[in-house]
């Protein structure tokens, strides 16, 4: 029973999270500065009745408390606002974001967890050996730069060999679907091998050190003393306890890259969120960056309650 | 409570006195630690003496637009004709006071929280510790990206942006260490004797935390200077202050990649990530030093194959 206790308290606290994140959301942006009818009508000497009527089309004339829980409404309905820049609703600006962004993420992490987990593996099991030294030395290397100037870096690197901005070709005209899918994949690589290699860094530290706590276990000199070959130890006995705690730090990840989405998607101009949210803080475009930053919060929220909850399937221990 | 988020002091056995005083010597014993703190102490020490070392003015234009590196300007110039040497030394300056100062302000909130919750248990830690999980889900780029946005650019703003929302995971590595420092005999018997909150925190609670409230401030310096980066890319650094981020936006904004002028944007980089990796090198060591169960972990299989025995007893549990 004490495990259904646990999903319930993870579930409330998530809940409550996002609760939080949308007033955080709905005060700091009435902290912006100049009241937004100042920032709306963008009209020189407007007349009071116009400020009058703007200041009443966007409800400014209430009270904050009525103000929170119109916000609070509209939410629930979906409704996110309009977005200064091109007056299309926030929600379906962010729903095609998000689809530019998804298989851009993907294909990173997929490289990273695949690549981090076979160094971080080999680093612990041959430790004090120069495998371990080169990839540690690597992993931290990566793990240092900043996320945008890597992907700077590699636009060095691969500029004239693959295309570095943008998600697709303009000048293709009608192409068939394959030429199409062709195009993105290509336009993919340079921006998901910069978050794959963030991430490898990462991914490699945390597997190194997973393995070697795991390593240190007294199973793992049972099953060396009962003379399994190390593969064996590794696959069977080290690797599978290892993965309790990057399973989780994976899904915990996982929330994050989407925010840290940002900086690549602006040096490689993805049209996915982070460049929206690049984008809206050029140019003001509040609610947008205000829509933006919750779809962000809600995704680590998630991310960190399967996180919770993948931790509790693969240890049904954990109660607290 | 997120199961994962690195708790050293939640398993730590209490540093003992003699371990507080012993932070040097656990820097020099450590090959990766020494590098990284003579790295940084260079570092440290270029900043500090840019006025004198920097061969021209960071203002001053010198030469042509993207000029190559030459005799005199040996990393070439920017955008703007300025030697990139200079920019560099002025950056790096720049970079640190943003890393230290915001490092500062998180380390005083966290350092608080963390202590307060941990010393006095009871009501103030779940109010304070349910406070700090909700810090620590929302997310800190794009938060910083909303509050640096509304709250206009400048130094003292970043500086404090980044600091508030860095203090989390100290706070909690703190409570854990305080806590089970609480219990320890010497501070019952101190509150036995009459000593105060105040003096038993500062006197006992405080020298036993240090070293691991130094070893989590070197690896927040690293996050908080590569946050400014962030920022200053994002358009929401100083204007008025070139920082290492920032020379790496003029870079990219003014199109230094299809200019091939690489020596204005592979450089500023590069030295962002060795204040970073000296950062880390520092800080995990540290980290690993405090943190007996980490090291017992690391008896590797391959010293293990050889002497599995004495690798056990010797640093037995």
């Amino acid at each position: 029973m004490r495990g259904a206790d646990y999903i319930v308290k993870r579930v409330m606290f998530a809940v409550v999270t996002v609760f939080v994140a949308i007033t955080i959301n709905f005060v700091l942006f009435r902290l912006a500065p100049g009241s937004a009818v100042s920032n709306l009508s963008r009209v020189p000497h407007a007349t009071q009745e116009l400020r009058q009527a703007i200041k009443q089309q966007f409800g400014l004339d209430k009270s904050r408390g009525e103000q929170y829980v119109l916000y609070l409404k509209q939410l629930a309905h979906g409704n996110l606002g309009v977005s200064f820049a091109n007056s299309q609703p926030v929600s379906s600006n962010l729903a095609t974001a998000l689809k530019n962004t998804i298989p851009m993420v993907l294909l990173g992490t997929l490289f990273a967890i695949v690549v981090g987990t076979l160094t971080g593996v080999i680093a612990a099991w041959r430790r004090g050996t120069l495998a371990e030294g080169s990839s540690v030395t690597t992993a931290l290397a990566f793990y240092s730069m900043p996320t945008h100037w890597l992907g700077l870096m590699l636009v060095i690197l691969f500029a004239g060999v693959l295309p570095t901005g943008g998600m697709s070709d303009e000048f293709l005209i009608n192409p068939s679907w394959w030429t199409h899918t062709e195009d993105v994949l290509k336009h993919m690589i340079l921006p998901s091998l910069t978050l794959g290699l963030v991430l490898f860094g990462e991914y490699t530290l945390i597997v190194r050190s997973a393995m070697l706590e795991t390593l240190g276990e007294d199973y793992v000199l049972t099953a060396r003393a009962k003379g399994l070959s190390p593969w064996a130890i590794v696959r069977k006995h080290a690797l599978r306890n290892a993965l309790l705690p990057i399973a989780t730090l994976v899904a915990l990840s996982l929330g994050y890259i989407v925010a840290g989405a940002i900086l690549i998607e602006t040096v490689f101009s993805w049209p996915g969120i982070g460049r929206a949210v690049y984008d809206a803080v050029l140019e003001r475009d509040y609610p947008m960056l205000q829509g933006a930053f919750l779809v962000l919060t809600v995704s680590v929220v998630f991310f960190n309650l399967l996180a919770d909850l993948l931790y509790f399937k693969l240890d049904p221990r954990i109660t607290e | 409570m997120s199961v994962l988020i690195r708790e050293p002091g939640a398993i730590a056995e209490p540093v003992t006195a003699q371990r507080s005083q012993s932070i040097w010597r656990t820097i020099r014993r450590r090959p990766s630690a020494t590098i990284g703190a003579v790295i940084l102490l260079i570092l440290i020490g270029v900043a500090a003496l840019a006025p004198w070392i920097a061969p021209y003015d960071q203002h001053e234009q010198v030469g042509p637009v993207f000029g190559h590196p030459s005799w005199s300007h040996p990393l070439g110039l920017d955008d703007g004709g300025v030697d990139m040497v200079t920019l560099l030394i002025w950056g790096l300056r720049i970079s640190l006071i943003v890393g230290f100062a915001a490092t500062l302000v998180s380390m005083l909130i966290g350092g608080t929280v963390g202590i307060a919750a941990g010393y006095f248990g009871g009501r103030t830690d779940t109010i304070l510790m349910r406070i700090t999980d909700y810090f620590l889900v929302i997310p800190d780029v794009p938060l910083m990206i909303v509050v640096a946005a509304i709250w206009g650019p400048s130094l003292f703003h970043i500086i404090i942006v980044i600091g508030i929302l860095l203090w989390t995971s100290t706070a909690r590595v703190l409570r854990a260490q305080v806590k089970s420092v609480r219990e320890r005999v010497y501070v019952k018997r101190a509150r036995a004797l009459g000593a105060g909150h105040t003096r038993i925190i500062v006197r006992h609670v405080l020298p036993q935390v240090a070293p691991l409230l130094i070893a989590n401030t070197v690896l927040t310096i690293a996050v908080a200077i590569f946050d400014e980066t962030a920022l200053a890319f994002l358009g929401l650094g100083d204007p008025s202050r070139i920082s290492l981020g920032k020379v790496i936006e003029n870079a990219f904004q003014r199109a230094a990649i299809s200019s091939g002028a690489w020596w204005a944007i592979v450089p500023p980089g590069a030295l962002v990530a060795l204040v970073i990796l000296s950062c880390s090198l520092i800080g995990g060591a540290l980290e690993d030093a405090l943190n007996p169960r980490l090291r017992v972990a690391h008896i590797s299989a391959h010293t293990f194959r050889l002497r599995p025995l004495v690798g056990r007893s010797a640093e037995s549990l």
